[in-house]
């Protein structure tokens, strides 16, 4: 993965900036000791490393803007960090940029159970806000299976989704304020506890938009009522193909399930051995999840079952108790660590039109041969969300390198379907130079002008989302005007 | 008035003009009158795709709601977001574009459960200002590949770019439709009861209340949609849940056709009609729920609708009155939507914005709109 040089004149001025840093921060905030930036160096895509110059731990909306204010005058690059759990390297960190963690940041500041929202810190961890209502009979939709650590700072900048999203939608979709700090420190307060924010829709345009237009530091989030109950089916079926026409034919047929994951053959047998939840032996697998009270999520499996008898099940399996329920999803949660387990993986996520489903999983298994790497395929099929895991060996000489092009050509084929390169993970580096794939020059130029116009110096989150090529003019503008 | 048949030509079109237009779709709500060239995408027609397994629908800008809203239907779906028609609120003629619904993300009753038009939409094509053409998003709904600019375009107003096809994911259209209906409600005590029925578990997917009904007492409409005897059950629920509130009736006729029951109800407050009949501008404010009471005071207008469980307030007023004065101090904002040329012009359609995001916002513009083309003004 190719990295623009870090700035001599940077690492030159390692020295004031941290002392700049340190006025305005408290002693421990300040981290710059080689052996403790090392704790930055990465996010959960541990392939590409790099200590920042130094990191900090600002604990509030001032601190942040302090620092910011700092690092805009003396030129320096900022990468945005919150749990460090991305798995695009959206939060790897440059050698002469400084890693701004907001893992401080994480009170919530107000809850509102009449106006049905929460407002919190965003160093705080996706669960844990459900965690602050919870008692009060609500939860915060998004859902990603890493919500134990990663924080609604990087849920926003990704927005992220989750299991759930089909019904509930993702992290835009539950989002009404965040207070953001600019570059230059300016802070930015747009939205709030009203359901529309007036003037543009600058939250829909921060969301998502991985770290790179500003800080952001506070957020609203709508919060919802936990439905009166939930039951899983598990569904077994003979093909791929069969397992997505009944998606579709679920889909059809009106009923809205919360949630229809989807694990193939590999994924089915890897995480049998692993979480020992009694998968049936086939080729596709489905979850289907429905909510409601015991009687409509009676009549909703009801449905549900005869579309899947319609194709001939190998296994139907509808859970009788929580137990049950708990079992069923016990190997699809488990599933990116069981294929840890077994192998090295690398974990793509681009999304296809729910129609193209078989002729994707065809073409992938396809690849797979050719490259000489198993694959396995566990994903939202509601929303044609894909998660091919593919496995391969650190230690092998080259094999990284195959994985990653094995990688490119699956996310070429969902472009070529007419999907995306990424679904909920976000762009990072590690899909950045593909962009060109699925964009046409001036559609990513639009994209670059919208950067412009919020870090017209690009220092925030460099490297990240644009090709470099595509992005080059503009960096060295920014820095020969900065020197 | 332009008419540009493609996208190629409308390109044409922006990349040669240097004079201001007035972007519209089917023209239906002219904010403000102007005497600019119109700049209409009326001619930009067809659904593109519809594919209703996967829940999603492409159609060029110019192509009438009624037909999206149609095609959906013949397949039991429909859009999420219930866009309102303006024509009987503005006494205006014309036929609504589902790009001109995406300008101004035009998003009806089911926002409280489903999200506005920005939360349906998944992809547009745009013009800018210069006539380069741009597309961001696409067909599927899960999508986080670069900046969300299909978000930036809704609620745009044509400000930024000219919309020339916009992607949704839709929704199957509920099977049965109950209002749980509440009489002689105070507007404190109706949005206490809505929100205690938006924060119980029984999916309420539309909460709204009008001091003067249809038969000119204060109503409150509560809505549950799904499957039959889902939806009985949780009417039931409801019923007991607000029993606090004084007698409760369950209307569960549908009166599609203009005559009484759930589709017309919701119609009629999705349209604002109980200001159509009302004198005087019209205003639409966005507000915390629990901040509308306060609100409806501050405002002290000839007619209310609430919407949203309060959170969405229509008001009319005298001619030429500023709400936003009167709502000073309460966090929100509000949006002049029927009044002459002269209070547009004085009051601005839409409520200013900070000072910081008002600089972004400028700079915004100039990078999508460097000439100054694009309804200049109309978003500060
Ligand atoms: C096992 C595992 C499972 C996962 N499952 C899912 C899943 O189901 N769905 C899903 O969507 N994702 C999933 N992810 C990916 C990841 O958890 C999400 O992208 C998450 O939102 C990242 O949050 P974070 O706090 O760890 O952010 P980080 O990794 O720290 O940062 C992510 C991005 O956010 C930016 N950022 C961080 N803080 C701020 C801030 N304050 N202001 C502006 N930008 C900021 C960073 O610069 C970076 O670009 C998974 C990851 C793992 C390891």
């Amino acid at each position: 993965m190719e990295m623009p040089t870090p700035d001599p004149g940077i690492l030159a001025k390692k020295g004031r900036v941290v002392a700049r840093l340190s006025d305005v921060l408290p002693k421990d905030a300040v981290i710059s000791d080689i052996s403790e930036t090392r704790a930055y160096e990465c996010d959960a895509l541990t392939a590409y490393k790099c200590p920042p110059l130094c990191a900090v731990l600002p604990a509030s909306t001032e601190e942040v803007a302090a620092v910011l204010k700092i690092c805009h005058e003396e030129g320096v690059p900022v990468v945005p960090r919150g749990s460090g759990t991305s798995l695009a390297g959206g939060a790897l960190p440059t050698a002469d940029s400084v890693i701004l963690g907001v893992a401080r940041l994480n009170e919530v500041l107000e809850t509102d159970c009449d106006n049905r929202f929460i407002r919190v810190q965003t160093g705080r961890t996706n669960l844990s806000v459900t965690g602050a209502v919870e008692s009060d009979g609500f939860f915060y939709a998004p859902d990603p299976s890493s919500q134990l650590a990663c924080a609604i700072a990087g849920n926003i900048a990704m927005n992220s989704g989750g299991a759930h999203c089909l019904k509930y939608g993702v992290t835009t979709n539950n989002l009404l304020g965040v207070t953001m700090v600019q570059m230059d420190g300016t802070v930015v307060e747009i939205g709030g506890a009203h359901m529309d924010a007036g003037g543009y829709d600058w939250l829909g345009l921060i969301c998502g938009s991985e770290g790179q237009l500003g800080v952001v530091t506070e957020a609203t989030l709508r919060i919802l009522p936990k439905p009166e109950g939930a039951r899983p089916v598990l569904m077994g079926f003979s093909s791929n193909e069969v397992a997505g026409a009944c998606v579709s034919d679920i889909i059809k047929a009106g009923v809205l399930p919360v949630a229809i994951e989807f694990m193939d053959r590999p994924i089915i047998e890897i995480c049998e051995n692993f979480a020992k939840a009694g998968y049936p032996e086939c080729e596709a697998l489905l979850i289907v999840e429905v909510e409601g009270s015991p009687e409509e999520i009676d009549a909703q499996l009801g449905v549900i079952m005869q579309i899947a008898r319609n194709h001939d099940p190998v296994e139907l399996r509808e859970a009788a108790d929580s137990d049950e329920a708990g079992k069923i999803w016990l190997g699809r949660k488990s599933a990116f660590g069981a294929v840890g387990q077994v192998a090295d993986y690398m974990c793509l996520d681009g999304t296809i039109p729910v129609s193209a489903l078989p002729h994707v999983l065809n073409r992938i298994e396809e690849m797979s041969q050719e490259f000489g790497l198993k694959v396995g395929n566990v994903f939202h099929a509601g929303d044609g969300n894909m998660h091919p895991l593919i496995m391969f060996d650190a230690n092998k000489p080259g094999d990284l390198e195959t994985c990653e092009a094995f990688g490119a050509e699956i996310l070429k084929l969902c472009v070529e379907v007419g999907g995306c390169l990424t679904g909920e993970h976000g762009v990072g580096i590690e899909k950045r130079d593909l962009m060109d794939v699925q964009f046409a020059a001036a559609d990513l130029e639009a994209q670059m002008r919208v950067k412009d116009v919020f870090d017209p110096a690009w220092l925030l989150n460099p490297a990240k989302v644009f090709p470099l090529k595509a992005s080059e003019h503009r960096r060295s503008a920014a820095e020969s005007a900065a020197a | 008035m332009l008419s540009p048949a493609t996208e190629e030509d409308l390109a044409g079109i922006l990349a040669e003009r240097s004079e201001p237009l007035d972007v519209q779709g089917g023209g239906t709500r002219r904010v403000g009158a102007s005497e600019r060239e119109r700049l209409s995408t009326a001619a930009l027609t067809g659904i593109t795709l519809y594919e209703p397994g996967a829940l999603t629908l492409v159609a060029r800008a110019g192509t009438p709601l009624a037909e999206i809203e149609g095609a959906l239907a013949a397949e039991g779906q429909m859009l999420a977001f219930e866009p309102m028609d303006h024509r009987p609120l503005l006494g205006s003629e014309g036929e609504p574009t589902i790009g001109g619904v995406v300008a101004g993300n035009v998003s009806g009753p089911r926002r409280v459960q489903a999200g506005g038009c920005r939360d349906s939409l998944i992809g547009v094509r745009f013009v800018d200002g210069t006539g380069t053409i741009v597309k961001n998003g696409g067909r599927v709904m899960k999508n986080v590949t670069g900046y969300d600019l299909a978000k930036l375009m809704a609620g745009a107003n044509g400000t930024l770019g000219v919309l020339t096809e916009v992607s949704f994911k839709v929704l199957p259209k509920p099977e049965a439709v109950a209002s749980v209906l509440l009489e002689g409600l105070s507007v404190a005590d109706a949005v206490r009861a809505m929100s205690k029925a938006l924060a119980s578990p029984f999916e309420v997917s539309g909460a709204a209340h009008a001091p003067v009904g249809v038969d000119g007492a204060p109503v409150t409409m509560i809505r549950v949609e799904g499957f039959g005897d889902s939806v009985a059950y949780r009417a039931e629920k409801l019923r007991n849940l607000l029993s606090e509130f004084g007698p409760v009736a369950v209307e569960t006729r549908e009166g599609r056709d203009g005559g009484v029951g759930t589709a017309a109800g919701w119609r009629w407050a999705r349209d604002a009609l109980a200001l159509a009949e009302a004198e005087g501008d019209v205003w639409r404010v966005s507000v915390k729920p629990t901040d509308a009471p306060k609100a409806v005071d501050a405002l002290d207008a000839d007619r209310i609708l609430l919407d949203w469980g309060g959170g969405l307030i229509w008001a009319a007023v005298p001619p030429g009155t500023d709400a936003r004065a009167r709502l000073k101090g309460i966090p929100g904002h509000a949006t002049l939507v029927r009044a002459d040329a002269e209070s547009f012009k004085r009051l601005g359609a839409f409520e200013p914005e900070s000072v910081p995001l008002a600089i972004l916002a400028k700079k915004l513009r100039q990078q999508f709109d460097p000439k100054g083309i694009l309804n200049p003004g109309l978003m500060g």
